[in-house]
This record gives structure tokens, sequence and C-alpha cells, in this order.
């Protein structure tokens, strides 16, 4: 499914530079929407580092994504703040409209949620972004509410 | 040369050695567990922690620390036995360390250390985390809820065979040794089967296939045996 010529193309910038394979799979992220798990061989062979090592990089930062990520991002801050003001509940609502837990992407393909640890916006805790747009005050209603007005836009 | 105190005694060591290495030269007997001959060091395990009276009682990892002239060393104390103890337990708790029931039963590093400290029940609950097994190499085994993560095997593999089969997944609680791109065992393409991982794992979490309770055998002398006979570059 993944075209070995276009992993190779965005990595080539980063060929023999093992220090730079964090660029590398950032490039792949950014161009793909995530770095899918039969490229890493790959990208280890071109950035010259061993396929462990990108495996050990993928799945120690958060950042990085295996999976294809839905059309909007929902990034849902788990931050001190937002965490005393509520963000488990909004977290419980979102879950149940979009059917997925962290991390995951709903079946129809339109919303993946994340956890992130703090946006920067503790004075609108809880908070959540929506791929670039901010949503604060957050309470379960409101949250679902964001899902449905993207969802009627949709169509 | 350099003049230091280790454990009351004036001993001599080379600029750039290790308080560990000094201590062993010396006779001074410091428990490890991260630590193997022939391995660069990686003060991964805190087993070797000592206290350095001229760095106002600073703990250090021994086995990565370089001895300085007229430091002042404390390897054995009521403070460092303590410490040593917790970190163990903690060890043991993390994963399924019941070694009843273990393959390296009798030829384990981890539980030499328990009876060298002392360590006659552990008072954290156990997290008995239900990590899978990887059986399907045709000669070896891993099983994480064996592993402490000393990272011996990954530092084997890459440092002495250079195959660098062996890797750290994931973070914190939830890393893992894995092997290539995570996939099972049998199917990594660096693995040159040497087995010096096995070797090198102080437990029962690398262990040959067909091994059962306390018949597995550990030589970790071996990787030290093989970069001593190597020639310098």
């Amino acid at each position: 499914m993944n075209n070995t010529k276009q992993i190779a193309e965005l990595v080539e910038p980063f060929a023999g530079k093992p220090g730079e394979l964090i660029q590398a799979l950032h490039r792949v992220q950014s161009e793909l929407g995530y770095v899918p798990l039969d490229a890493q061989e790959e990208v280890a062979e071109i950035v010259g580092v061993s396929p462990v090592q990108v495996y050990g990089v993928l799945t120690f930062y958060h950042f990085f994504r295996t999976e294809p990520c839905g059309q909007h991002v929902i990034r849902l801050c788990m931050g001190t703040a937002c965490h005393v003001r509520g963000a488990d509940r909004v977290l419980q609502a979102l879950s149940d409209e979009l059917k997925v837990g962290l991390g995951e992407r709903s079946e129809d393909g339109m919303f993946t949620l994340e956890g992130v640890r703090c946006l920067g916006a503790c004075g609108l805790a809880p908070v959540m972004m929506v791929d670039d747009e901010v949503y604060g005050r957050l309470d379960p209603n409101k949250a679902r509410t964001v899902i449905r007005e993207y969802r009627d836009n949709q169509e | 040369m350099i003049t230091l105190e280790i454990a009351g005694r004036q001993v001599q060591a080379e600029p750039g050695q290790t308080i560990l290495e000094a201590a062993e030269s010396a006779g001074i007997h410091i428990p490890t567990l991260c630590n193997l001959k022939g391995l660069s060091p990686r003060g991964a395990c805190r087993i070797c922690l000592v206290e350095v009276t001229t760095w106002r009682g600073k703990l250090v990892p021994s086995c990565a620390t370089s001895v300085e002239e007229g430091m002042k060393v404390v390897a054995h104390s009521a403070r460092l036995r303590e410490l040593r103890r917790t970190i163990l337990e903690l060890l043991f708790a993390e994963r399924n360390h019941i070694c009843a029931v273990c393959v390296s039963n009798g030829s384990c590093e981890l539980q030499d250390l328990a009876c060298e400290l002392g360590m006659d029940h552990v008072r954290y609950p156990y997290r008995f985390p239900g990590l899978n097994m990887d059986a399907s190499h045709g000669k070896y085994v891993v099983d994480h809820n064996r592993c402490v993560l000393c990272g011996r095997c990954v530092r084997a593999c890459s440092e002495v065979e250079g195959a660098m089969t062996w890797g750290f997944s994931r973070r914190g609680v939830d890393t893992l040794v894995a092997t290539d791109v995570g996939s099972p065992w049998v199917d990594s393409k660096t693995c040159t089967e040497c087995g010096k991982c096995v070797e090198a794992c102080p437990t029962g979490a690398l262990l040959d296939k067909r091994t059962s309770v306390a018949e597995q055998e550990k030589d970790p002398e071996v990787l030290s045996q093989v970069t001593e006979r190597r020639p310098r570059v």
C-alpha cells in the first residue's frame, strides 16, 4: 500500500545522516499524515541507522503516528488546569460521541482523537483544538456540539 | 595514576577508570546489575550507587562515574544498603519475577542480588503486567515478564556482535526490548543468531529454547572474552 518510491524521495535529504532520523520521520509524517510501519526499514536503510532505532524513536515519541489519521485531528488538553476543570468528562463525551479511545480514528475516518499535555491556554480550561481551531471552556455538551457542527458542515 | 579513597582504603587508579573498576581492582566488591565487562557502562539500574563524600555525599552510579584525584567514596553504608534494596524490590515488583518457576532459577543475577542484599520480601505490590513472550525464533525465547531493561542484550548486540538487532521500544513503564521493527524475532533481518544477547541477559528474560525451570545456564563472561581477544582499533 505504501509507495516505496515516495518514502525514498521524502527521506532523501537525510540520507546517511543518522542524527537526523527524527527530522526524516517528521517529513514522512507531515506529507503522509503518519509514518507507515512498513516504511521503517526503508527509512532505516536510507538514513543509516538500524531498523530497531527507527522503531524505538517511533514508539517513544507520542507525536509520531503509525496509523493514518482522520480528516480532522482533535487535540484534547490533558494538562493540569484542564484536568482540574473536568477534561476527563469531556474526554468521556468525545469518546462516546466518536466511539473511539485516545489515539484512535473514528470509523468514518473523519476524526482522530488525541490527548495532549498542554495547549498553553489554561485560562480557557478545559480546552481542545480541532485542527487549528481552539475551543475553550468546554463541558461534555459543548464538546459534543462542536463535533456535530463539523459533521453538519461536512454534509 | 590517581589516588582516591574507596570504602576507607587508599586505591590507585588510571585516569578515566570508573569508580567500579578502581574498586574491583582493589578487591572491593560493589553490587552491580546492568554493568557487564566487555560492554559500555550504562548506569541504568542504579544498583551500584555509591556515595561520594567529597561531592557532599552525592549518590552516583559507580559503573559510570570516572575517578578523580582525592575523591572519597563510601561503597557500603546503611543508607546505600537501604537504597539498593529498594531499587531491587522495585525491579522485582515491576514485572513477574517469581524465581521458583523461572528458567534461570539458580543462574540469575537478579536472584543473586536479592540473596546478597538480604532481600527476604518485597514491600511493594507486584504489577504482574502480563506481557507477551516471543518464542518465534528457532533457538531463543524472549520473556518480557522477566526483563529488567538493563540493556545488556541491546549493548551486546550492537557493541560486540554489531548486528544492532535489539533496541528499546515505547517508554517509561511500558518500555520493552524489541528486535528490528517490533516484528517477531524470527522475522528479524539483522539477527545473526549468535546468542550473545542470551548470555548477556542477567535474568530469565532471554533464554535458550527448550529449557525448563532452573535449566537455563548463562555465561555472561563470554562477552568480555570476545572483546578482550579483539585487536584495538
